[in-house]
């Protein structure tokens, strides 16, 4: 029971992570991703007759659909029934770091600062879930996959072109953290 | 049965990053900040026996459940743009919102339902590149 709410260390994490490439490959010859999901529903939903959205999309993605459908369940079960009680063990000076860019609450997943129905209309709020979503979405599918489809598929398989994105991943997420934030926050 | 094999392995997958807390905006932060091992810890492990596991497919040449020769896709190499640009793009994204898309879907499911503004505008983003695809470099 402690097993299942507790937070589970790096070195019990990181193996089961890396075990779904071989799960899925064994499971239906899927290579691991999650943002192409985004691309099925777009073509489900609003394909507006644009040349990347007309394809068979419960063929090619079906399987990608339910899957996400089962990583929100298990988002379900691991974070609110079996939700951790205590707070995040974060590093002191991330604490601190946040604390000074304005952060006054560290419970749950997400500051709530920052992510709440009456922060979207705020510069800030706005910034961070509407313009920071559309640039998850439109950059995953730009680069051809996500931190799953890239970083952990596409390395594990010795992709240049998942190296050569992830490189991206980091660099963007280095420069939105230490140049850009402080002059939003 | 095929639906349910992949709901179960999606569920998974999903509990696994929640208990990781790899779903955790603070965890992103603290990851690009380099101020704790936790996030590379995660990332480079599951990397190596994610290697591990795709050289172990390809030198015995392993078949999929149902028989058929395990297929592992390449990658263009050449499209060096797309992954430059995009690849920033998506850590801008990554850094904001904290969430890259498998985090999106699990942290809606964990009860945040204030995370659907940020997959709502994720979904507008893959669709505006759907859209300029053909105009932009790759």
């Amino acid at each position: 029971m402690e097993f299942l709410t507790q937070p589970w260390p790096w070195y019990v994490a990181g193996p089961i992570i890396g075990l779904f490439v071989p799960l899925l490959y064994w499971a239906g010859n899927k290579p691991m991703g999650i943002s192409s999901s985004l691309r099925h529903t777009c073509a489900a939903c609003v394909p507006a007759n644009i040349p990347f959205f007309k394809y068979d999309w419960k063929a090619q993605g079906g399987w990608n659909m339910l899957f996400v459908l089962g990583v929100t369940i298990g988002g379900f079960i691991g974070g609110y029934l079996f939700a951790n009680p205590d707070p995040i063990a974060l590093s002191e000076s991330t604490v601190q770091d946040l604390t000074a860019l304005g952060i006054t609450s560290f419970e749950g997943f997400i500051p709530k600062d920052l992510f709440s129905f009456d922060m979207i209309l705020t510069p800030v709020g706005f910034i961070v879930m509407v313009l920071g979503g559309f640039l998850v979405g439109f950059g995953a599918r730009y680069a051809g996959g996500c931190t799953s489809g890239h970083a952990i598929s596409g390395i594990s398989a010795l992709q240049t072109a998942s190296i050569m994105a992830t490189i991206g991943f980091f660099a963007g997420g280095l420069i939105m953290t230490h140049l850009i934030f402080p002059l939003i926050f | 049965m095929n639906a349910i094999k992949y709901i179960l392995l999606g569920t998974g997958f999903g509990f696994v990053l929640t208990k990781a807390e790899v779903i955790s905006w603070f965890r992103i932060q603290e990851m690009f900040r380099f101020q704790d091992f936790h996030m590379f810890g995660i990332i480079g492990v599951a990397i190596v026996v994610g290697i591990i596991s795709v050289q172990i497919i390809k030198r015995f040449e392993l078949k999929a459940a149902d028989g058929e020769k395990i297929n592992i896709p390449d990658k263009d190499p050449t499209q060096v743009k797309r992954y430059m640009i995009g690849g920033l793009l998506f850590g801008f994204g990554w850094a904001l919102t904290g969430a890259c898309p498998g985090p999106l879907f699990a942290l809606i499911g964990s009860g945040l339902f204030i995370i659907i503004v940020p997959l709502i505008a994720a979904l507008a983003g893959t669709w505006v590149y759907g859209l300029l695809q053909q105009k932009l470099p790759h």
